[in-house]
């Protein structure tokens, strides 16, 4: 991996640490995300990523190390602050608020970004960008015509791109999501994959992902984590041959592939 | 489990963000108009003394109630302490009415303009007393609550000049010159009085519900997690939710002052603020109406019916359980979804089971009250309540026959509720099925 000392990072982690009382989940990982860049974190179960997530969202503190938002360190901030500091994210388990429509579900997460924060003097159905905003969003992630639906009455599909949608509707120039397609159909996953595409164009991406049709379909580079470290950062090609990877996790899919490519 | 249990079910009940405007529809203005309309008409149709300070008192349970409903229903936040807020406003409103009518105080704030006096002294504590409960939410904030509730109650036992201890402290409403010739001598005064308060904080609280706070507040109920990743410190919003609540408390509380004109340990305490929210749960934490239909429902519970049986506790205490049981979104969503049904023009199709409920569950509980009242006068004879003295008075042969006609009633009542109750649920079901799926219909056939 090059690195140039000038260049600013959209995403940066140095040696990050984290003990969860004596065993230590994240051993040491280093990562380095250009802007614009979508990159795609694999590896086995149990290896970090979630927690490595957590990490960079500002869920978990770091045990030692450094993380680097747009080349500032997030040492110290909360969650919130770290949001506000353009970073997003969504959660493996769906995440959304359920007693609300999706349309206020939208409206909400496009709040802060427009300035409201906590205003009470405001009246909401009279902020015309609040609106648009939640309104645009609605029109990409397609969920137009469930505008009034309560969100926890969404089926399972289209919670996930509700959450998606909510993720990316603060205008947040970093987004992290964490298993994005973990339990979708063949083709609710491929237009999960073209919304993902769709509204992160020009954003910087990073994504937990299992699915190793959507790694190679979306992400321009792939982290490999294992054992709370990161054993290789390339693009995907060259980490499916890299031998390591291989060898650690990838192994079973390079070969299915090949049989695969074989047959056909 | 007292603390769980509440809290468990308000996440199931529906959000106060969908109740109002789809339940009512374009029928909204005239819900206002409405409201307004009782309120201004409530003392002429029920014009005795008695009736017109029960009424008064109503006002001032409703200011409570939506203000307590603020937290729970809007932020999801259980109280077990509300009532310091109010108290603690009646109290300084309480002195500031002393101080007004005292000459050479060099203090005076007109009657009409006291309940700003408590409201901003409800702030004030809320600021004071809300910082460190709204560090948590959930059982832990609730709990904190509670011990806040406990201190602020033996405060008052530790401060009697302040507290005026057992009595508590009195005060008289007519001071000053008067407002546009009210002097708020009568009791007629004092209702009009609260009544216009009564509409302004009613109208402020429900834009509340409309602003971005009052949204995010909806936000931080649901899920407080998401709403710190949409860049939402929840803390504050919590601890910014109490003080505007602790605001209308505080006038609720002033407004009881001016009413009573007197204000006593028991307006902080544990009791009261138990008051709110069983009131507020009864008539629905899901609806902004809701604590309304509380108020007045629980005022008649606890004011009304103690003038006819001395059992309204029990009452109230099964009728608050019945609730948390089989009606988790209280009064206002037993109308709203009646009113629904009603509105889609499907009624009919319910109307022979809903008859038969409703009949069954009358019958239960016209055999329970009898059951009750019996066995009230036999624990304690002919004493102060009607209803005791009534049956305490009866022959042997006639008492008898009462148990067994309530026996009877409760038994019949009850089997046939059970019978009726899967039929009712089932076509009532196969009719929310039918109208969801006509909902969505209308915007499927256009894509």
């Amino acid at each position: 991996m090059k690195t140039n000392c000038s260049e600013v990072f959209a995403l940066e982690l140095r040696d990050v640490r984290k003990n969860f009382g004596k065993s230590e989940i994240i051993r040491g990982a280093c990562l380095q995300i250009p802007k614009g860049e979508r990159f795609a974190v694999i590896g086995p179960n149990g290896a970090g990523k979630t927690t490595l997530f957590n990490l960079i969202s500002g869920r978990f503190a770091l045990s030692s190390g450094e993380i680097l938002l747009n080349g500032t360190s997030t040492q110290g901030l909360k969650s919130f602050e770290i949001n506000r500091q353009g970073l997003s994210r969504s959660f493996q388990i769906t995440n959304i608020f359920h007693r609300l429509s999706v349309y206020e579900n939208l409206r909400c997460a496009v709040l802060w970004s427009l300035g409201y924060r906590y205003s009470f003097w405001n009246r909401l159905n009279q902020l015309r960008d609040a609106r648009e905003r939640a309104d645009a969003i609605l029109e990409q992630t397609g969920l137009t015509a469930r505008r009034h639906t309560l969100a926890g009455a969404l089926p399972y599909a289209e919670q996930r791109a509700l959450e998606i949608g909510i993720t990316v509707a603060g205008g947040a120039e970093v987004i992290l999501l964490d298993e994005p397609t973990a339990g979708m159909s063949r083709s609710e996953s491929d237009a999960a994959v073209e919304l993902i595409r769709k509204v992160t164009a020009g954003k910087t991406l990073l994504m937990v992902e299992h699915d190793m049709g959507v790694v190679f379909g979306l992400a321009d580079k792939i982290a490999v984590v294992v054992y709370g470290e990161v054993i290789a950062c390339d693009t995907p090609e060259r980490v499916r041959s890299n031998r390591a990877v291989q060898e650690a996790y990838l192994g079973s899919h390079v070969s299915d592939d090949t049989k695969q490519e074989q047959a056909a | 489990m007292a603390v769980t249990l509440p809290h468990a079910s308000v996440s199931s009940a529906p959000s106060m963000s969908e109740v109002l405007p789809s339940a009512l529809g374009g029928w909204r203005p005239l819900a206002w108009l409405g409201y307004i309309a009782v309120l201004v008409a409530a003392p002429l149709v029920f014009d005795s003394g008695a009736s017109i300070s029960f009424l008064s008192q109503l006002g001032c349970l409703i200011v409570f109630g939506l203000s307590f409903n603020m937290l729970l229903g809007q932020g999801g936040m259980l109280s077990f302490g509300h009532a310091v807020y109010s108290g603690l406003g009646g109290y300084v409103a309480v002195h500031v009415m002393n101080a007004s009518a005292a000459a050479g105080s060099g203090l005076y704030v007109p009657l009409v303009l006291i309940p700003v006096v408590g409201g901003v002294a409800g702030l004030f504590f809320g600021v004071v007393l809300g910082y460190v409960p709204t560090k948590k939410a959930g059982t832990t904030f609730a709990m904190i609550t509670m011990g806040m509730g406990e201190l602020v109650y033996a405060f008052t036992q530790l401060f009697p000049r302040f507290f005026g201890g057992e009595s508590g402290i009195t005060t008289s409403r007519s001071y000053g010159s008067g407002f546009l010739g009210f002097s708020f001598g009568p009791q007629i005064q004092v209702y009009y009085l609260i009544v216009v308060w009564l509409v302004v904080c009613t109208v402020a609280m429900y834009a509340f519900t409309q602003t971005p706070l009052g949204r995010i507040a909806n936000a931080v109920r649901d899920n407080a997690e998401r709403a710190e990743f949409i860049g939402y410190d929840t803390r504050k919003v919590r601890y910014l939710l109490l003080i505007i609540s602790t605001f209308f408390a505080g006038i609720s509380g002033a407004l009881a002052a001016i009413n009573f004109e007197i204000v006593g340990a028991e307006s902080v305490s544990a009791a009261h603020s138990g008051n709110g929210l069983l009131f507020t749960f009864i008539g629905g934490v899901g609806s902004f109406v809701g604590p309304i239909l509380g108020a007045v429902a629980g005022g008649f519970l606890t004011t009304k019916l103690s003038d006819y049986t001395m059992a309204w506790q029990l009452y109230l205490g099964v009728f608050f359980i019945l609730f948390v049981m089989y009606a988790p979104g209280g009064l206002a969503a037993i109308f709203s979804a009646n009113w629904r049904v009603l509105r889609a023009g499907l009624f009919a199709r319910v109307l022979p089971q809903w008859l038969s409920v409703v009949a069954a569950s009358a019958v239960m509980l016209a055999g329970s009250i009898v059951v009750v009242e019996l066995s009230y006068a036999l624990a304690f004879g002919a004493q102060k309540a009607a209803a005791a003295q009534f049956l305490a008075s009866l022959t042997p042969f006639w008492n008898a026959a009462l148990w067994a006609l309530g026996i009877g009633l409760l038994a019949a009542g009850g089997f046939w509720l059970m019978k009726s109750r899967k039929a009712f649920r089932n076509q009532w079901e196969q009719v929310q099925a039918d109208m969801a799926h006509g909902s969505q219909q209308a915007p499927g056939g256009l894509a």
